[in-house]
């Protein structure tokens, strides 16, 4: 049986087209149409009949155009050469593509994913005569000077015995690294399909927090290493900014940050700053970790819809290093609305809002994805999923936003009218929740043994507040007695002094969590005391006096992390200041 | 070019062809149709089998008839000329001219659907654009590249606004002039004239190229209009190096011809009867602003859109928001409190500006102090709801300063004339008197050597 298939198109709609004399041929296998030779996938196969989805441009089609299949899925290839990478949807380069093809992304144009020609100094790890099996790392480049890329066994390949193993050589990614008794010979690069799951041996318990220096999500709304979270909110609200923010300061090894179908600029913000911003921890530049597949609004949809794919299958391929992977996804809502732009040709029934009825099954796929799991070589991988949700008119009761809920544990829920006052980040304290608190709440106990309790305390201020905030407006504030004031006035301090974090403050920009956790005992500290000298009888406005509140307010950008003991100090002023207070008032 | 003629129309509904296919068809290439009397309309191929070809027609399909009209295929995608001679110009929809003048003459034809610009191409937009209009350079500061639509509803004065950027745009340290593309979609003639008279006053029509698809043009025309204007800018642009500031007006309008051939081609509509692919399609039009890396010139975008009843969750509004750079929104409530121009402060907002405001810019202090005036005015509007409950004199003095500064921020800062031309250090020192009038304990957002600065040394 020939491996090459060739059907001719008889039907085109868009980027859905149809194609005869495709019996051979298998469902989910790329195929290349035209003179220009498109990209396009099978997405449906009735005897002879192909129905492709095409991941170019594909204006001046012409029925009778060539289809050509090579009976392979729609794969990305996987070796050294892909972090500071900027793919498309399909895992185009785009840096390549911009120096062979200019400007404009024209259909056609082609490029290998990782470069053939370059030159990786190979380091074997394992020996010859060892028996290795899929997944078993027996070598490594140093890719960049942040992450060290295990070259591992594919995972379908059958095991066996080492015959050769390279010595310490400099290699491209297609010449032979090591052969097996068996037969085959591994490369350092190899294809996976972007649609199926890479293997790993269990999944395991989540226990540690995926620390992301924002101190509204890793303080109260925590997200575990593996775990999935959603950001929703209406157009400014700040999921892109938050995204950025966790790409940059969150503990992963690597980042894969997927633009689907968003802005071509905001791809570009991020190629422009990530080589400049240094990671706190190894002092490289953020790049070093860093992939980016940016399929913007107007390149072409039905290579939006397969782009998380290609990101997931990219995470995985990390995760199977032993490495805690952080993907971002902004946003799944331009991925959905591709599968149902994509539905809508196929004229399949549709259902809410001519979403396809498969839409939650989708999304469960991709959220599944995520995990914390022991890999192949017994060490544990992760993959923490954050993905944005752009529901329409702001209103969350719309069919991805309620879907994704289903699929993931911590949902960060964007807060217009928080977002209009310049209150950033505007996730909502009172409308997000995380299920992670108890998993994770070991490691806040190591930072800080009271922290837990400090911080339900705090989240009760913010609740009270909000309901208090109903009686002012009906009555306005003075009728209220001091003690429910306070109330007001440490909730106000809580959002303006610790939930308000600008990403763009110097210094704020990034809250370690010891300056997190410290920090909110300075506020609490403030308010026990506030609370106490109340009780003896003090006027709130002799508290205010004190100048106290408005230098709280300011700690977040006066102390940096490098300077928490200050924060220290500052509990024993807050002490001092009460005390002379009190003096006044002692009977 | 081979051009080959199909008789065999099926169906015609509203501005959609089906015709039995007996050429040899590309998708989405241009095709003309012609009436019995041989007048002919420009359309182009939507979707093509091998039994038939569903075409849609830019113009009117009303005179045509199943018997005598036929279909001539081009084998090209839908172009237009373009040249320098463009500028100073007036075209219709699809780039033929309005003017009375024979088309330009050149050998040079564009695709008006353009191409994706690569993302690893574009330059990231930084220089900020003065307008002279401190609401604008001061909160929702206008970057070069920017795509930042106005917001506005029936009878709010958002062409007097858009003249007076296009009148007063410059750069802070350059003289280069912009160039201008004006696409008008449904608009009436009148609003056509009032930017022709605009740019006629300050001199620069020969510096502007307009598309113009009137109200009385067919309704399908628009769809082209703002294509041809952006493959205009960005010839000009990226091919002549100019610096180009597109105004497209109404998106409204584009958007509703785009419903009408969805809706005649059946497809399955998400909200408000829109299409599902909405986004997509307006992504395809706000996407080519920008600036490329090692190219001179810029598109910068303005495009205006009525949100109908006034609703910024109409999916127009929504997901245009949700594809440019921000947004200024108007305000009927402020319109009627005699403001101009009356941008609403708050849903308004420039995602470029972090970049392109501050130290060797604009001034060290702009983003403190914007920042400052958003929550400063934010509280205001809380107060006000606060006041309306509890009547004014309940309220703490404090609340009370903070109503004078709100009337202050509108009357003095937002409101100024259609003439007056701000810099963008009167901007902000308009700002610091307003802050003044609250205790500096309320300026928790300005840095303490922003206010030593600017309201000791200087105040
Ligand atoms: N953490 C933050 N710090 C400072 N500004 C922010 C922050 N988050 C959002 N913003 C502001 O809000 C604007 C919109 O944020 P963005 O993330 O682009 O919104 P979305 O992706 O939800 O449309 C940004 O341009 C920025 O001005
Ligand atoms: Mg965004």
């Amino acid at each position: 049986m020939s491996d090459v298939v060739k059907g001719i198109v008889v039907d085109i709609d868009g980027p859905i087209v149809k194609a005869i004399n495709m019996n051979t041929a298998g469902m989910l296998d790329v195929v290349y149409v035209g003179e220009k030779s498109l990209v396009g996938e099978i997405i449906k196969l009735d005897r002879g009949k192909a129905t492709i989805q095409i991941y170019e441009e594909n204006s001046m089609m012409g029925i009778g155009d060539e289809v050509v299949s090579h009976k392979r899925p729609l794969s990305v290839l996987l070796g050294p050469g892909l972090l500071e990478g900027i793919y498309d949807g399909i895992q185009r380069p785009l840096m390549e593509l911009s120096r062979t093809g200019g400007n404009f992304l024209l259909p056609g144009v082609k490029a290998d994913p990782i470069s053939f020609d370059k030159k990786w100094k190979f380091v074997p790890i394992a020996k010859k005569g060892d028996l290795v099996s899929a997944g078993t790392k027996i070598g490594y480049v140093d890719e960049t000077a942040l992450v060290r890329h295990f070259i591992m066994i594919p995972p379908d390949t059958k095991s066996g015995k080492i015959d050769y193993i390279s010595g310490e050589e400099d290699k491209t990614v297609l010449e032979t690294v090591a052969k097996l008794d068996n037969g085959a010979e591994i490369k350092m690069a190899h294809y996976w399909s972007v649609r199926k799951p890479r293997p790993y041996k269990e999944r395991l318990s989540m226990n540690r927090p995926l620390i992301t220096g924002q101190r509204v999500i890793d303080m109260f709304f925590p997200i575990a290493r593996g775990g999935t979270a959603a950001i929703p909110g209406g157009f400014g609200t700040g999921k892109t900014m938050t995204q950025h923010a966790l790409a940059k300061w969150s503990d992963a090894d690597i980042i894969v940050y997927i633009g689907c179908g968003e802005r071509g600029n905001e791809m570009t913000d991020v190629l422009n700053e990530f080589p400049h911003l240094i990671d706190p921890k190894s002092k490289q530049p953020l790049m070093k970790r860093t992939i980016l597949i940016a399929n913007t609004s107007n390149m072409p949809v039905a290579a939006r819809e397969v782009s998380i794919y290609t990101g997931v299958t990219i995470a995985e391929y990390f995760r199977d290093m032993g490495y805690n992977v952080a993907i971002m996804a902004d946003s799944t809502s331009r991925w959905a609305e591709a599968l149902r732009e994509l539905s809508g040709r196929l004229e399949e029934m549709p259902a809410e809002e001519g979403f396809p009825a498969y839409l939650p099954t989708r999304l469960a796929e991709f959220y599944e994805r995520a995990g914390l799991i022991r890999t192949a070589n017994d060490e544990e991988g992760s993959i923490s999923i954050i993905g944005a949700v752009s529901p329409p008119g702001g209103d969350f009761s719309e069919p991805v936003t309620q879907h994704t809920k289903r699929f993931i544990r911590c949902f960060w829920a964007l807060d217009k009218s928080l977002a209009n006052a310049r209150h950033y980040p505007s996730i909502s304290w009172l409308d997000s929740y995380s299920e992670y608190n108890d998993e994770i709440k070991e490691y806040w106990n190591g930072v800080d043994a009271d922290i837990l309790n400090v911080r339900a305390e705090a989240m009760t201020i913010l609740k009270r507040e909000e309901r208090l905030a109903q009686i002012v407006k009906l009555v306005g504030p003075d009728s209220l007695p001091d003690s429910q004031r306070l109330i007001l006035l440490v909730a106000d301090l809580l959002k303006k002094g610790y939930l308000q974090q600008s990403a763009f403050d110097e210094v704020d920009m990034y809250s370690t969590p010891k300056k997190q956790s410290l920090l909110l005992k300075v506020i609490m500290n403030f308010y026990w005391s506030s609370e106490n000298t109340l009780k003896l009888g003090t006027p709130l406005i002799k508290i205010r006096e004190l100048g106290l509140v408005d230098e709280i307010a300011k700690l977040k950008s006066t102390v940096s992390n490098d300077n928490t003991e200050e924060l220290e100090n500052y509990i024993f002023k807050i002490k001092d200041k009460f005390d002379e207070l009190m003096k006044f008032y002692k009977v | 070019m081979i051009k080959i003629e199909s008789l065999g129309l099926k169906k015609i509904e509203g501005p959609i062809l089906m015709l039995e296919k007996n050429a040899d068809v590309k998708y989405d290439e241009v095709v003309r149709v012609f009436d019995e009397k041989r007048n002919s309309q420009i359309g182009k191929v939507l979707s093509v089998n091998e039994k038939s070809v569903v075409v849609q027609v830019f113009g009117n399909t009303s005179g045509l008839t199943i018997k005598d009209t036929s279909v001539e295929f081009l084998g090209i995608p839908m172009t237009i000329p373009v040249g320098r001679d463009m500028l100073g110009r007036v075209f219709n929809g699809l780039g033929e001219p309005f003017d009375g003048l024979p088309q330009i003459f050149t050998g040079d034809y564009r695709d008006v659907n353009g191409a994706a610009l690569n993302p690893y191409i574009r330059e990231y937009p930084r220089d900020f654009i003065q307008t002279g209009i401190s609401v604008i350079d001061g909160l929702t500061t206008l970057i070069r590249g920017q795509k930042l639509p106005i917001f506005s509803g029936n009878g709010l004065p958002h062409n007097v606004l858009a003249a007076q950027i296009a009148r007063q745009a410059t750069l802070k340290n350059a003289t280069e002039e912009f160039t201008v593309v004006f696409a008008g979609m449904g608009v009436k003639y009148d609003v056509a004239k009032y930017f022709i008279d605009n740019f006629e006053r300050s001199g620069v029509l020969s510096n502007v190229v307009m598309y113009l698809s009137l109200a009385d043009a067919p309704s399908v025309e628009r769809l082209l209009t703002p294509r041809a204007a952006l493959t205009a800018a960005e010839y000009l642009a990226y091919d002549l190096g100019m610096h180009v500031l597109v105004i497209m007006t109404d998106m409204t309008n584009y958007c509703e011809a785009l419903r009408e051939v969805s809706t005649t081609r059946g497809q399955i509509p998400s909200r408000k009867g829109y299409p599902g692919y909405l986004y997509s399609d307006l992504a395809s039009l706000y996407e080519r602003a920008g600036r490329i890396k090692n190219k001179k010139g810029s598109i910068t975008q303005i495009p205006i859109l009525s949100m109908p009843n006034d609703d910024i969750t109409h999916p127009i509004p929504d997901l245009t928001g949700y594809i440019t750079e921000g947004q200024i929104v108007l305000e009927r409530e402020l319109f009627q409190k005699n403001v101009y121009p009356p941008v609403a402060g708050l849903p308004s907002l420039s995602r470029l500006m972090k970049d392109g405001i501050g130290e060797g810019m604009t001034r060290e202090d702009h983003k403190d102090v914007s920042s400052q005036l958003f929550a400063c005015y934010a509280k205001v509007k809380e107060i006000r709801a606060l006041a309306s409950v509890i009547g004014e004199e309940e309220l703490s003095d404090l609340d009370r300063k903070y109503l004078d500064f709100g009337n202050d921020f509108e009357n003095k800062f937002l409101s100024q004339g259609y003439e007056e031309n701000r810099t963008i250090e009167a901007t902000l020192d308009l700002a610091w008197e307003l802050l003044k009038t609250l205790p500096e304990s309320e300026l928790y957002r300005i840095n303490n050597k922003y206010i030593q600065k600017y309201l000791h040394e200087k105040g």
